[in-house]
C-alpha cells in the first residue's frame, strides 16, 4: 500500500533533503518513522520549519497536526532556528571523520570557545554536528550558513568563519 | 472478533449482580444497567484515552483505583462506584479542571449545557479550593462557522478523536506538553485557514464544555447534537 503513494519532490534543491529522504526510505516510508525523520531534519537543518513538516506529512502520510504535536512534545526538537547570526554544521559521518572532520570540530570548539550543539556567548556562531550530508566524495564537509565547504581543513574553515564574523562588524 | 463470541461474566456493581460480556468495560456495563459513573473524556463510539480520571472506581480486593472507561470487566469483580474516598478524589479532579483555565459559567455559551458544570453540580462541588491560574489563552474565531476558545478547553481530546476516527481528517491534535498543552489545527495555524478541516463540525458537537462552539450562539445557547455518532461509529466498525 505504502508504495502507491506518489512521492512529492523535496521543497528545494538543498542537498540536505537527501538525508531526509534516505531516512524515510530506510523505514519504507512507514508513518512510524516520523520521529526518526524529524531527528534527521533537526540534525541537518537545525530546526523543523513548516516547509519540512509539510514535506514529511505528504511523504509519510502523517497528519500535519500530529507532526506538530510530536515536534512540540519533545524538547529535542525546535521549531525556530536557534538565535545565532551564523550556523556552522560539521559533518562527523564516517567519511568526513576519517578525512579529519573531528579535528576541524575540536579546532573550532577551541578557537571560538563553543561546544557542538551550542551558541557562542556573544550569539554570533551556532555550532552543530551532522551525521553524513550525503556528499562523502567531498569529505570533510562543513556547511557554513548556506555555503558548503568541501575538502575542508581546520585552517580554511576557521579563516572563513572569522571572515564572515568580521564582515558583520 | 464478534461481540457475541465473547464470554459472559457476572460481577457486582454497587452490590448489584450484573451480567456482561468479557470485552466490555466497567463503564459500559454500568451504563447498560443505569448505574451512573461520572466521566468527561469518554464518549460512546470513540476510542478510550482515560485522561480525565473522573470515572475512577474501587474494586474490592485491591487498594488501587481503576478507571472504569479503560478497565475490562472480569468474572467475580466487586465494584464500588460511589464512596466518600471517590467523591473526594472526583471533587479534587474537577477543582483542578476549573482552576487550570478560565471557566466562567455565567458568560459561557455552554452554560447549562456543559458537562463539566453538570459533573460539578452532580458531585456537589460548591467551591474550588486550589488557586485559579487565569491563563491568558487565545480565542480563534477565524473559522467561517465555528470558534475555539482555549480558555474553556479541558484537553479531553474528544475533538481530536472524533476528527481522526470518525471524520478521518485528523485536523486536530494536542501540541506542547503539561500545562502548556493546547489543541491545535494543522501546524498550529488559524482554524479558518486549515487545509485539512472539512468543516463537518463533529468536533463542535462532541465538545463537553464551551471550548468549541458555533458562531452566533450567545450565553447558554450552545447545546450539542450527537445523534450522528453511534451510527457513524458502527459503520466504521463494520468497514474495519
Amino acid at each position: 500500500m505504502k508504495t502507491d503513494i506518489a512521492r512529492i519532490p523535496p521543497p528545494s534543491d538543498d542537498k540536505r533533503w537527501r538525508i531526509i529522504d534516505t531516512t524515510m526510505r530506510r523505514y519504507g516510508y512507514d508513518s512510524h518513522c516520523l520521529i526518526e525523520t524529524l531527528h534527521s531534519v533537526q540534525e541537518a537543518f537545525g530546526s523543523l520549519d513548516d516547509q519540512a513538516m509539510h514535506y514529511i506529512s505528504a511523504t509519510l502520510g502523517v497528519p500535519l497536526s500530529q507532526i506538530y504535536g510530536v515536534a512540540t512534545f519533545y524538547h529535542l526538537f525546535t521549531l525556530k532556528p536557534r538565535e545565532a547570526h551564523h550556523t556552522c554544521v560539521i559533518c562527523v559521518g564516517t567519511s568526513c571523520h576519517i578525512k579529519g572532520g573531528a579535528t576541524i570540530l575540536s579546532a573550532i570548539e577551541k578557537t571560538f570557545r563553543v561546544k557542538a550543539g551550542q551558541t557562542t556567548a556573544d550569539g554570533t556562531l551556532y555550532l552543530q554536528t551532522a551525521r553524513c550530508l550525503g556528499s562523502c566524495g567531498l569529505a570533510p564537509v562543513v556547511v557554513l550558513n548556506e555555503e558548503t565547504l568541501s575538502k575542508a581543513n581546520q585552517n580554511n574553515v576557521i579563516q572563513r568563519i572569522q571572515e564572515i564574523i568580521r564582515h558583520d562588524a | 472478533m464478534s461481540r457475541l463470541s465473547q464470554q459472559v461474566v457476572t460481577l457486582k456493581i454497587d452490590g448489584r449482580d450484573v451480567g456482561a460480556r468479557s470485552n466490555e468495560t466497567i463503564l459500559e456495563v454500568a451504563h447498560e444497567n443505569d448505574i451512573n459513573i461520572p466521566s468527561l473524556c469518554s464518549v460512546e463510539g470513540l476510542s478510550v484515552v482515560g485522561s480525565c480520571r473522573l470515572c475512577l472506581v474501587e474494586v474490592r480486593g485491591t487498594s488501587e483505583l481503576v478507571s472504569a472507561c479503560s478497565t475490562y470487566v472480569r468474572e467475580g469483580m466487586d465494584i464500588v462506584t460511589h464512596s466518600e474516598r471517590l467523591s473526594h478524589y472526583r471533587q479534587t479532579i474537577l477543582s483542578l479542571f476549573f482552576s487550570e483555565r478560565n471557566h466562567l459559567c455565567a458568560v459561557c455559551v455552554s452554560n447549562n449545557h456543559c458537562e463539566l458544570q453538570g459533573q460539578a453540580q452532580a458531585l456537589g462541588l460548591s467551591h474550588v479550593e486550589v488557586a485559579y491560574r487565569y491563563p491568558q489563552l487565545p480565542v480563534d474565531a477565524s473559522h467561517e462557522r465555528f470558534v475555539i476558545d482555549h480558555n474553556r478547553c479541558i484537553l479531553c481530546t474528544r475533538c481530536v478523536r472524533v476528527c481522526d476516527e470518525i471524520e478521518r481528517a485528523h485536523t486536530w491534535d494536542v501540541a506542547g506538553r503539561g500545562v502548556q498543552a493546547l489543541v491545535i489545527t494543522d501546524l498550529n495555524e488559524p482554524w479558518g485557514s486549515s487545509e485539512t478541516c472539512t468543516s463537518c463540525g463533529k468536533c463542535v458537537q462532541v465538545c463537553p464544555t464551551g471550548a468549541l462552539f458555533e458562531k452566533g450562539k450567545a450565553v447558554a445557547e450552545m447545546s450539542r447534537r450527537r445523534r450522528f455518532l453511534p451510527y457513524l461509529a458502527k459503520t466504521k466498525e463494520k468497514s474495519s
